[in-house]
């Protein structure tokens, strides 16, 4: 034992005098203050050419409760370019994952739907700056991932960013739009408001990447839904990286859940979960046997179901087509004069 | 019980126990050199065992046989300030009858309430066979003097309790005086024997407070040498509660004793156990570490109230093949 500890004190020794070294360097250069410049006390020497730094790649993991965890089932698959060219292995959700994220949705949407209306919009609002702060990564992403120039990655970053600014905007006037004070033979206040309907899970179109993933998320969750939303194959690589803005947006974890892989091995756990109130189909072909299995499923607990359209044009005006089937309508009777 | 003697034969584990071959009586001294003369509790070997028992995967069918056993098991618990006979009622309800819609879904083994609730479940259970289930001894903290607990056993014993759950005097046994700790569990146990009744005993050892797992095994090791039926690891008032290592000593502790002395006791984990993932690794425990002897209502039981919850609804899923919510089990 005593041996090794020598053995230390001698291997410190060296580095203990080079540190002594260096403070007396410093009082040289205080010993000449005519040099305004402080510069490097001794000419370096010309460094060794340095060894081929190895690169650090990036996992594409899942987005659940506001962490980063890989599939419960350990499962991964190859995303690669229109080209075949190889970009990212990601995580493949299972149907265990899919079950986590809805837990974690439920517990996270209650304190979500509490929140006012005007702290909702200033987190989307965040979002979008986030955003914007990603452009360039998001830009060649979308390039990669789609088979289309940077130019058009920019052009769809720019799309999403003013969708997530264009549905913060809403988050504080949903109440107007959609509420009203109904008239009533008696007297009573009448009072309808839209409350949200709980957890969402969404299934976004594959193409186009970014933008229809932000088209699907912000209008659910702008009500105060909690969403789980399942990010198509290849369309991954833009969805882990908008997790990563969400977790940096002050969006409490839960809120949002990315799950990645095969929808059609998703959704029917999804559509059949007796925990999700609402379902939004985007992502499946429309009129396909699949998407009339997945709303037979959602029957069973009455979840409210947005059916998939042909050839639906992502970068047109949304309006509020995409908000109103998840928020229901609370009536208030309240007697007057009291 | 006190001034009985204990004999020790020289098998198996606990070999150490074999130096008191001779008559030893249960008071202090003779009790610090059997419970220090234990041998010693493996914290990493035990966290690392139940860490190891813990990945074990229980699928299907098997799965669906350990849920239904877990629910068996289940001492549905309400031990708050706010318990109401209403409360209290539609708790014995719920355990009689987890799934009204399903007959095949067993009943629950006891219910737990505080002494004053006793009278309300025992009248609310008659004739479901259902055990009621008394915490006493000035629960949770255990503070006051030796009549009040025996008084509140007995009370709780005449209005019906089946089952009481007492705590031991923590300060004492941390303090050393084992032959206080014993003597305690002697005159409850004795208690129990109130009017003719037999109730069975559980002492809970309240391990979150006990600070070391040698302390754990010391305390099920007093506990089963006084007389107690059951040894329980917490209140559920104290965090940490149950953990998975410590029912492993615990589970550990009972077999050394049935291997030495021909007794049988029990073991309930509670407090924290939520999951029926959680209850089946406990199940598991129990199988690999005291043996199937003890995979019975009889032998172990969870202190739990959310775990019905999750137990029912994991029923669900495989029955129906869907996952169920929250939304459908009742709000307890």
């Amino acid at each position: 034992m005593s041996e090794t500890k020598k053995a230390d004190a001698k291997k410190t020794e060296p580095k203990k005098a080079e540190a002594k070294k260096t403070p007396k360097t410093g009082k040289a250069s205080k010993a000449a203050p005519q040099e305004a410049v402080v510069t490097s006390p001794a000419p370096a020497p010309t460094p060794a050419p340095a060894a081929p730094r190895s690169s650090v790649r990036k996992t594409y993991k899942l987005y659940i409760g506001g962490a980063f965890p890989r599939s419960e089932s350990g499962r991964s698959y190859v995303v690669t370019a229109p080209s075949g060219e190889f970009l990212a292995n990601a995580a493949q959700a299972s149907r265990k994952d899919a079950r986590d994220a809805v837990r974690a949705a439920r517990s996270a949407q209650a304190g979500w739907a509490k929140a006012t209306a005007y702290n909702r919009g200033q987190i989307l609002y965040r979002i979008a700056e986030m955003m914007e702060e990603r452009r360039d990564q998001f830009a060649q992403q979308i390039a990669s991932v789609e088979g289309v120039n940077v130019a058009a990655g920019y052009a769809q970053v720019d799309a999403a960013v003013d969708r997530w600014v264009w549905y913060a905007g809403w988050s504080d006037k949903l109440m107007q739009v959609l509420g009203s004070a109904n008239p009533v033979a008696g007297p009573y206040w009448n009072i309808s408001s839209p409350e949200p309907t709980g957890v969402v899970a969404l299934l976004a179109p594959a193409r186009p990447t970014l933008l229809g993933l932000t088209s699907v998320l912000a209008p659910a969750i702008v009500g105060g839904n909690a969403v789980v939303v399942v990010a198509p194959d290849a369309a991954a690589v833009p969805a882990v990286t908008l997790g990563e803005v969400m977790a940096t947006s002050d969006l409490p974890g839960g809120v949002v859940n990315i799950l990645t892989g095969a929808p059609a091995e998703l959704a029917p756990w999804l559509a059949s979960h007796l925990d999700v109130n609402a379902l939004d189909l985007a992502g499946i072909e429309a009129g396909s046997t699949l998407a009339r299995d997945l709303e037979v499923s959602a029957a069973e607990n009455l979840k409210r179901v947005v059916r998939p359209a042909a050839g639906y044009d992502w970068s047109a005006d949304p309006g509020l087509a995409r908000v109103k089937p998840f928020l229901e309508t609370k009536t208030v009777w309240h007697p007057v004069g009291i | 019980m006190i001034g009985k003697t204990c004999h020790f034969t020289s098998e198996s584990g606990t070999a150490t126990v074999v130096g008191v071959t001779a008559q030893l009586a249960l008071d202090d001294a003779g009790l610090r050199r059997l419970l220090h003369g234990l041998p010693p509790a493996d914290q990493v070997g035990a966290d690392a065992r139940a860490a190891r028992l813990g990945t074990r995967s229980i699928k299907t069918t098997a799965k669906a046989e350990a849920l239904d056993l877990a629910v068996r098991m289940v001492d549905l618990t309400t031990l708050e300030g706010a318990d109401t006979p209403g409360k209290v009622r539609a708790l014995c309800a719920k355990g009689a009858h987890p799934e009204p819609n399903q007959p095949d879904c067993p009943s629950v083994a006891a219910i737990c309430v505080y002494g004053d609730m006793v009278a309300t479940a025992k009248a609310a259970l008659a004739g479901t066979g259902i055990k009621v289930a008394s915490v006493a001894t000035a629960f949770p903290s255990g503070r006051a003097p030796l009549a009040v607990k025996l008084a509140d056993t007995a009370a709780a014993v005449e209005a019906g309790a089946d089952e009481i759950d007492m705590v031991i005097d923590r300060g004492a046994f941390l303090a050393g005086r084992y032959g206080a700790v014993a003597e305690e569990i002697a005159a409850v146990k004795q208690a129990c024997r109130t009017g003719g009744h037999d109730a069975h005993l559980k002492v809970i050892l309240e391990t979150g407070e006990l600070a070391t797992y040698d302390n754990v095994k010391r305390a099920s090791w007093l506990a089963m040498l006084s007389g107690a039926d059951f040894i329980k690891t917490s209140t559920g008032k104290v965090s940490p509660a149950a953990t998975l290592p410590v029912t492993l000593l615990m589970l550990e502790s009972v077999r050394d004793f049935r291997a030495q002395t021909g007794r049988q006791v029990g073991v309930k984990p509670a407090g924290g156990i939520r999951t029926a993932k959680d209850a089946i690794k406990y199940l598991v425990t129990v199988n690999e570490t005291a043996g199937p002897d003890w995979l019975s209502p009889d032998w172990f039981r969870f202190g739990a109230s959310s775990l019905l919850n999750d137990l029912l609804l994991q029923r669900r899923k495989l029955a129906t093949g869907v996952y169920s919510g929250p939304d459908y089990v009742t709000v307890d």
